[in-house]
């Protein structure tokens, strides 16, 4: 048998080699022609078009937690929901800067709110209707918020409405005897056309809450609980003509949608096919070669393509290093010895190899930028610092993380646990990176994983697992909900939420950074409510309860033949799906 | 009495009747404890790790939700109930059904109910006969590939001992078993897809009502590819039994008779070569009906395998326990139908 091994040699160098030469290849329509460079597409629409047909092909190696707008909460659903159905307000769909801002879908215009900011008001705009043509009312958008305040119907979507309505014990129009199932009152409806809600403590950006799919219109005759998913009454440019989960989703064009009610959205192709359960490397194959236009996840692309990207320039011209509102970061446990002393969780903050950390996560293209604190800058407010500069190249400062370890009253260092995610392999690396830098000033670290799926409920988010098994370093990423101040910080800093287990917010623990954000949540002028935000940002960074290493770039890929691709920011950084053609 | 006059006699219809019934309550009592660990698994062992039946519960409810939703979750799923009782409900759904409330519309999972994905809101046997088409065409078609060239290069391999086809056929049959399937698989697609364009529709399964054309074109990859790899392990196997046996004694008789060299190959060495050969297949198909996890991850077909993968991924215990039943049940399948052949061939297991 040992002289076949020299074959076998012979056939794999034979069939890497016809790799190679298969991965550069590229297809025609993904990679050649077109106007787009490296990074285009964050900044203007790639490939502008306003010709109307074609199929826009799209996949996703997973599935949907929900096409029901009642019952949803991924970001990328989020964005595709917009296909289907209108919001009160949404994300302008724009690239740049812009794309920040919100804008009025449904309604007329922004929110009118009391003066106690308790009470918020939206009227309608007129001519707006379902696919079957019938007219959309406001009882429609109160029945959706009805609906997603039931979480046992519900339970994956956001719980915004449950927490700041004044249900006066409201739970669910399946269990609401009133006519219409409309009994809640916390939301009025006093014509077909004005929407009020109220508030039992003030709320001064209720705008956000007004953007997200609960305020979907849902037409109660058409509800079918749980199973309305099997058919979603559309409002937006699309309708759904199948959808098999697991499998397919299928859109064609909603002939009763206006375009002249909608400046927000375009309706370019026929129909929008989108296949479930396809394997990540292949989405990438298939983008590459053209065959799809978009990767619905939009996390960016795995590491087999990346690295063709990066190396080969017809790709990197269809390419985008999109940042988005999620910060990988550390967080310290002041329940901990001894980091219930400031001055030790300030020795990591100025310890920690960043730079390894973010080679870890692989690097400046398809990791992201070196992050100096909380919020990152996709987010309004947020205020460039570096309270803890880690050298020139940052590898870390030595002799400041010294200096803080002598003034915590540990100057050759003590033992400590960095906990990880089993299944996250960068995140495991990242955390051998923080091992090895600590080293270095005498910290003697031992790194525990645990599966991500009880990450929270049972280790790094319980308290009382965390002080009992001293996890003092915590490896722990964060998106925004919405690129905003709330959306993003009240889960990770506010001490008020942090309960036995199932925690978000794993150490942060400041009345100070409390009192500001309540501050904030009651103040309506946005510039005055992002200083706010930013007064958080450094305050916490004083605390040194968090330790911020990398503000994360998805690395997506827009075909050549795809039309109008640009990314948009008030979308967590990827494409807008609804301005894309493919003619 | 190995050989001796009573294992030649012929079989008494009681004892094969007898020995198909113990069998078969072997086979069922087998399913029934794979449900008890596979139940213990997902419900138990988690509470013995310190999880309460809220942890669990949170599984199901949006990252914010709040102890009040997290509760809700947990009595409608009955994870408040004890143990016993909830594998109970689980067993008596699979015999006579269970209904579930869902807001306005009530559903009724009919026996074989085997649970209620409350992550998809899909009673779970449904989705488990929508799966079992593609993971069944798959691994027939890949049966076929597989046993037609691994047991035809094994053959010649042997009778062709030393010379450069025995060498390139082993060459290439170790170099099957040792490249894993998501690297022969990307790689495939990468050629006859991608770069060669011979099938556009590979990674892209249509069912083979919706359009036969489309459906064979999916398949043609991940059959080759699979079967590359099963192929290789059938080829090595083939190779050993057969060189074996064409040095057994009843071959040389065979010849010296003068009987052609075709028969003494296809009629007694190879038949005897067959039998080890069919009982590994049987079980390998009866293992890969169960799911063959990592070609219908690669080639992206929905397949029993890939539903178990996504079921895991998603924390979706109720289809993690219905694809796991449905994999056993296959396996016990298999070994039932191997062993009541092996009892065909053989009347001395019949007899033990």
């Amino acid at each position: 048998m040992r002289r076949s091994i020299p074959l076998v040699a012979t056939g794999l160098a034979a069939t890497l080699t016809l790799a190679a030469c298969g991965g550069g290849s590229g297809g025609s329509g993904g990679s050649s022609s077109g106007d787009g460079s490296f990074n285009a597409g964050l900044t203007r629409a790639v490939n502008p078009s306003t010709k109307t047909g074609g199929t826009l092909h799209l996949a996703n190696a997973g599935d949907w937690d929900n096409v029901d707008p009642a019952d949803t909460y991924y970001a990328f659903s989020w964005n595709f929901a917009r296909f289907y159905g209108r919001t009160l307000m949404m994300f302008k769909s724009v690239p740049g800067k812009d794309g920040l801002q919100l804008t009025p879908d449904l309604a007329q215009g922004p929110g009118q709110h009391s003066a106690d900011l308790k009470t918020w008001t939206y009227k309608l705009k007129p001519g707006i209707k379902y696919e079957d043509g019938t007219p959309v009312k406001a009882q429609d958008i109160k029945y959706d918020v009805e609906r997603t305040l039931d979480k046992k119907t519900f339970p994956n979507g956001p719980t915004y409405f449950n927490d700041y309505l004044d249900l006066q014990g409201y739970t669910s129009p399946y269990n609401d005897k009133t006519p219409g199932k409309l009994g809640l009152k916390a939301v009025e409806t006093p014509d077909d056309s004005t929407i009020i809600f109220h508030l039992k403590k003030p709320f001064g950006a209720f705008d956000y809450f007004a953007m997200q799919p609960s305020t979907m219109p849902v037409p109660p005759a058409k509800d079918t609980g749980a199973n309305y998913k099997q058919h979603v009454v559309a409002t937006g440019p699309y309708k759904f003509e199948n959808y098999t989960p697991g499998k397919s989703i299928t859109l064609v064009r909603n002939t009763n949608w206006d375009p002249s009610t909608d400046p927000n959205r375009k309706q370019l192709p026929d129909r929008v096919e989108v296949q479930l359960g396809i394997n990540a490397d292949d989405v990438d194959n298939r983008l590459i070669n053209g065959s799809l236009q978009s990767d619905v996840q939009s996390t960016g692309v795995q590491a087999a393509a990346a690295a063709k990207i990066q190396s080969q320039p017809q790709l990197k011209k269809n390419a985008d290093a999109a940042p988005t509102a999620r910060l990988w970061y550390v967080a310290v446990s002041g329940d901990v010895k001894p980091f219930d002393n400031v001055h030790c969780r300030k020795a990591i903050e100025y310890a920690a190899d960043k730079q390894a950390m973010q080679t870890a996560f692989g690097g400046p293209l398809s990791g992201g930028d070196i992050a100096t604190h909380l919020i990152m800058p996709v987010l309004a407010g947020s205020k460039d610092m570096n309270p803890y500069p880690s050298g020139a190249d940052n590898h870390g400062d030595i002799a400041k993380a010294k200096q803080e370890l002598a003034a915590c009253g540990q100057p050759n260092g003590f033992k400590t646990v960095i906990s990880a995610r089993t299944e996250r392999t960068k995140e495991v690396n990242a955390a051998l990176a923080l091992q090895q830098s600590l080293a270095k000033v005498g910290i003697q670290a031992e790194i525990k994983k645990f599966p991500q799926g009880d990450y929270f409920k049972l280790y790094a988010g319980k308290p009382e697992y965390v002080k009992k098994n001293g996890l003092g370093l915590m490896m722990m990423a964060w998106a925004a909900d919405w690129p905003e101040g709330f959306g993003y910080l009240s889960q990770i800093v506010d001490s008020r939420v942090i309960r036995e287990a199932g925690n978000t917010n794993l150490g942060v623990k400041d009345p100070e950074v409390d009192k500001t954000l309540d501050k904030a949540v009651v103040t309506a002028d946005t510039t005055a409510r992002n200083d706010l935000w930013a007064q958080i940002d450094a305050k916490v960074m004083d605390d040194a309860y968090i330790v911020p290493f990398l503000n994360v770039k998805g690395l997506m890929y827009r075909p050549a033949n795809v039309k109008n691709a640009f990314i948009n920011q008030g979308l967590n950084g990827e494409y807008d799906f609804v301005q894309m053609g493919v003619k | 009495m190995v050989g001796g006059r009573d294992a030649r006699r012929p079989p008494w219809p009681g004892t094969v009747v007898t020995f198909l019934i113990r069998r078969l309550i072997a086979a069922i009592a087998l399913l029934v404890i794979v449900s008890m660990v596979t139940f213990a698994i997902f419900f138990l062992v988690p509470r013995l790790t310190g999880a309460s039946t809220a942890d669990l519960a949170s599984r199901y409810v949006g990252k914010s939700a709040g102890p009040q939703a997290i509760h809700e979750v947990e009595v409608r799923l009955g994870l408040n109930k004890p143990l016993a009782i909830q594998y109970w409900n689980f067993v008596k759904g699979i015999v006579v059904g269970a209904h579930y409330d869902f807001g306005p519309s009530k559903v009724y999972c009919g026996p074989p109910c085997f649970g209620y994905s409350f992550i998809n809101q899909t009673p779970v046997w449904p989705d488990l006969l929508d799966r079992a088409p593609v993971t069944l065409w798959l691994a027939a078609g890949a049966a076929i590939i597989w046993l037609l060239f691994g047991v035809t290069t094994g053959v010649v391999s042997a009778l062709k001992r030393g010379s450069a086809v025995d060498r390139l056929s082993m060459g290439l049959a170790l170099a099957g078993v040792s490249l894993p399937i998501f690297f022969t698989g990307l790689l495939s697609l990468a050629i006859f897809r991608d770069k060669l364009g011979w099938f556009p529709n590979a990674g892209t399964y249509v069912g083979f009502t919706q359009n036969p054309i489309q459906w064979a074109s999916a398949l043609v990859l991940p059959w080759v590819t699979l079967a590359f790899l099963q192929a290789a392990l059938y080829a090595r196997l083939t190779r050993a039994g057969m060189l074996e046996t064409m040095g057994e004694d009843y071959i040389r008789t065979a010849r010296a008779k003068g009987l052609p060299e075709r028969t003494v190959i296809v009629r007694h060495a190879l038949r005897a070569t067959l039998t080890p050969v069919l009982t590994v297949f049987g079980l390998d198909l009866g293992i890969l009906l169960g799911g063959a996890v990592l070609t219908e991850s690669t080639f992206s077909l929905p397949g029993l395998g890939k539903f178990a993968i996504e079921s895991i991924n998603n924390n979706d215990l109720p289809r993690v326990l219905g694809v796991v039943m449905l994999g056993a049940f296959f396996i016990v399948l298999a070994n039932l139908i191997v062993d009541i052949l092996y009892a065909v061939i053989d009347p001395r297991v019949r007899l033990s």
